[in-house]
């Protein structure tokens, strides 16, 4: 679910608002987007590929944590912008669907029944 | 209140939505494009990923494909269809790459058999937009539109980034690409996919096939919903006290990890199958598998993670809205169907089209509907359009909440859905169609906004009735559809249709259908001929 909207790094480019398949955000008065129906977050990183200053950390869990995590640790081991750098999305990187050569699926002990 | 005209209206923006919107455009027709949430997120595609059912030309391979699947699939496919569908598939990846997706390279040549949804998804709304179609996000349709003989003449629904101003679209013809359901259980880019165009075309009468091939689960880690198959191959099963859970093998424990979930063991999986040499590609095959474990501390390969199983209903099950033309038109005049909406029993039959099947129908099945609706657009003069009128719930009182919280309670645990019995079904069936009556007496309560919220609990409320109807008409195990003791039986190789809103019905069908047409023998190879 999402946490964090970092308003250091935000440029209220309004592009998470814009991106989000559920509608979580809605923009603030001062132009931060604000987590208006954060219960809708389906955790499924969208708007941290979009953004483009790696503002937002959505954490995996389903639920709310307790408390927010620590937007500087989060910075400083590269947790902000995770998704966006691993797809290969930003100026000057690979995209990654380039290099997704993966294990194919093993069809030998039969079809998917669930 | 906004107003609109279009030739051919495609309600969905996820692969089918975008593949027929690109369609219907190439045929000269005046598109708009709507979907609930953004075109390019919304949707288990746009997150996720896709491998394709992705066969080049060659004859014996495709023939081999195509009768491997039939078999897999519980006998219930369409080998006519399955070709059809190989064949446009393989063309319209050739667009994509003519286009410039980044396909990977495998010793010197490209691979072209999976796609990366983020990517994917970006380009096709990319190219729908340059093929001068209207895009409109955050427009959830709520009705069908229909001319006064009946036949589909557009829809309308919310703006709801604008105040919920509600907004009209007429059209000649529509294309529905509303996705599945999986009855908002949360599993990975699935939360839009609550039935909502289901319950709009059986408001008009639509019929639906194959709903009892529903209880698609898939393995996540229990703290998320990130339900992506494809590594669990690697996985080693083990119970809290460290016992090694014994399967029969990677892809067939899901059956026994579920039996373990639904009596209340706890299972942890650890993916130290997968060699070490390997390790590495499989991140980058699929960064959205490992980020989220990553973000939560867990090495997948070192560390025990416990799992559980989240529901997938019609998003990876195979029913949905049954098509009775090779344009993938429904049983209402007018309405296409594309992608998960539509039932994929054509190419999957009773197991899951969870992957390359899907993938593969949502393109072709995408690419028919639009020319198809484009082709009957073009026959039809503008229709004078009204609203679909009085079928389904209205505005009323009913918390859509509560409805969604008591149809998740039948539809969602384990011991209800994915192990059936017929008295479980029965009980279940008694409860929704209580339930149904509640909220037709009653209405749904909900304003602005609110009215999606309410039309969603009715659809999923719809979904689970037509999805247990059919169930208990299949009197036998079959794929998808587990019933308690009931093995499988030769005399019930036929399909199941399901239908209605007050009174549900089931019907049966047999398979491959003979007044659909054999394959077409194509021979337009070309690259981009979309663009």
């Amino acid at each position: 679910m999402i946490e964090i909207v970092s308003r250091e790094r935000c440029i209220a480019c309004d592009k998470c608002i814009e991106v989000c398949p559920t509608n979580v955000f809605d923009r603030g008065a001062d132009g931060i987007p604000v987590l208006t129906r954060r219960d809708d977050c389906q955790t499924c990183f969208m708007c941290e590929a979009y953004c483009p200053v790696d503002a937002l950390f959505v954490d995996p869990r389903s639920h709310p944590l307790p408390a927010p995590p620590d937007e500087r640790a989060l910075a400083r081991d590269g947790s902000l912008g995770a998704y966006r750098r691993q797809i290969g999305w930003g100026r000057g990187r690979t995209p990654g669907a380039k290099l997704a050569v993966g294990p194919a699926l093993d069809r030998s002990t039969g079809p998917l029944t669930s | 209140m906004s107003e609109r005209e279009a030739d051919v209206l495609v309600l969905g923006g996820g692969p089918a939505g975008t593949w027929a919107a690109l369609a219907a455009a190439d045929a000269g027709a005046r598109v708009v494009l709507a979907d609930k949430g953004y075109c390019g997120t919304s949707g288990p595609t746009a997150s996720g990923g896709n491998n394709l059912w992705y066969v080049p030309p060659d004859p014996e391979a495709r023939a081999t494909a195509v009768a491997a699947r039939f078999e897999a699939g519980g006998r219930l496919g369409d080998r006519a269809w399955m070709a059809r569908v190989v064949d446009e598939t393989y063309r319209r990846v050739g667009d994509l790459a003519a286009w410039g997706y980044p396909f990977p390279s495998e010793d010197g040549a490209e691979v072209r058999g999976s796609l990366q949804g983020p990517e994917y998804m970006r380009r096709m709304r990319r190219r729908v937009h340059r093929a001068g179609v209207t895009i409109l996000d955050h427009h959830p349709a709520l009705r069908l539109l229909v001319d006064d003989r009946g036949v589909a003449a557009g829809a309308s629904g919310l703006a709801r980034q604008r105040d919920a101003e509600p907004w009209t679209v007429r059209a000649a013809g529509v294309v529905l690409a509303t996705g599945g359901c999986a009855f908002l259980s949360g599993a990975f880019g699935t939360n839009v996919d609550t039935g909502d165009g289901h319950l709009m075309a059986a408001e008009l009468g639509a019929e639906l096939s194959g709903m009892e091939f529903s209880a698609a689960y898939a393995l996540s880690p229990a703290h998320g919903a990130h339900t992506k198959g494809l590594m669990m191959q690697f996985a080693t099963y083990t119970l809290g006290d460290g016992t090694l859970v014994d399967v029969p093998d990677p892809l067939g424990a899901r059956e026994r990890i579920a039996e373990l979930l639904a009596a209340g063991e706890r299972v942890f999986a650890r993916l130290d199958r997968a060699p070490a040499e390997l390790r590495e590609a499989m991140r980058q095959a699929q960064p959205n598998y490992f980020l989220p474990l990553d973000k939560a501390g867990i090495d997948p390969f070192r560390d025990r993670y416990p799992v559980r199983m989240v529901l997938e209903g019609t998003v990876r099950g195979t029913g949905g809205l049954r098509i009775v033309g090779d344009d993938c038109a429904t049983t209402v005049p007018g309405l296409f169907a594309a992608g998960d909406v539509a039932t994929r029993e054509l190419v999957s039959g009773a197991v899951s089209g969870g992957g390359a099947y899907n993938g593969a129908w949502a393109i072709a099945s995408g690419t028919f509907a639009g020319r198809g609706a484009a082709r009957f657009a073009a026959g039809r003069g503008r229709p004078h359009a009204v609203p679909s009128g009085g079928a389904g719930p209205a505005g009323g009182t009913l918390d859509p909440a509560a409805v969604v919280a008591a149809v998740q309670a039948e539809v969602l645990p384990l011991d209800r859905n994915y192990f059936r019995t017929r008295d479980g079904l029965r009980r279940s069936l008694a409860r929704l169609d209580a339930l149904w009556r509640r909220l037709s007496a009653e209405g749904l309560a909900g304003t602005g906004r609110g009215r999606l919220r309410a039309r969603e609990a009715a659809a999923l409320t719809a979904h689970a009735r037509w999805a247990y109807r059919a169930a208990l008409a299949r009197e036998e195990s079959r794929g998808l559809h587990r019933l308690e003791d009931l093995p499988l039986r030769a005399d019930l190789e036929h399909r199941i249709r399901v239908g209605g809103l007050d009174e549900p019905w089931t019907v049966r069908e047999p398979p491959e259908d003979p007044r659909l047409a054999p394959p077409p023998v194509s021979r337009d190879d070309a690259p981009g001929a979309l663009t």
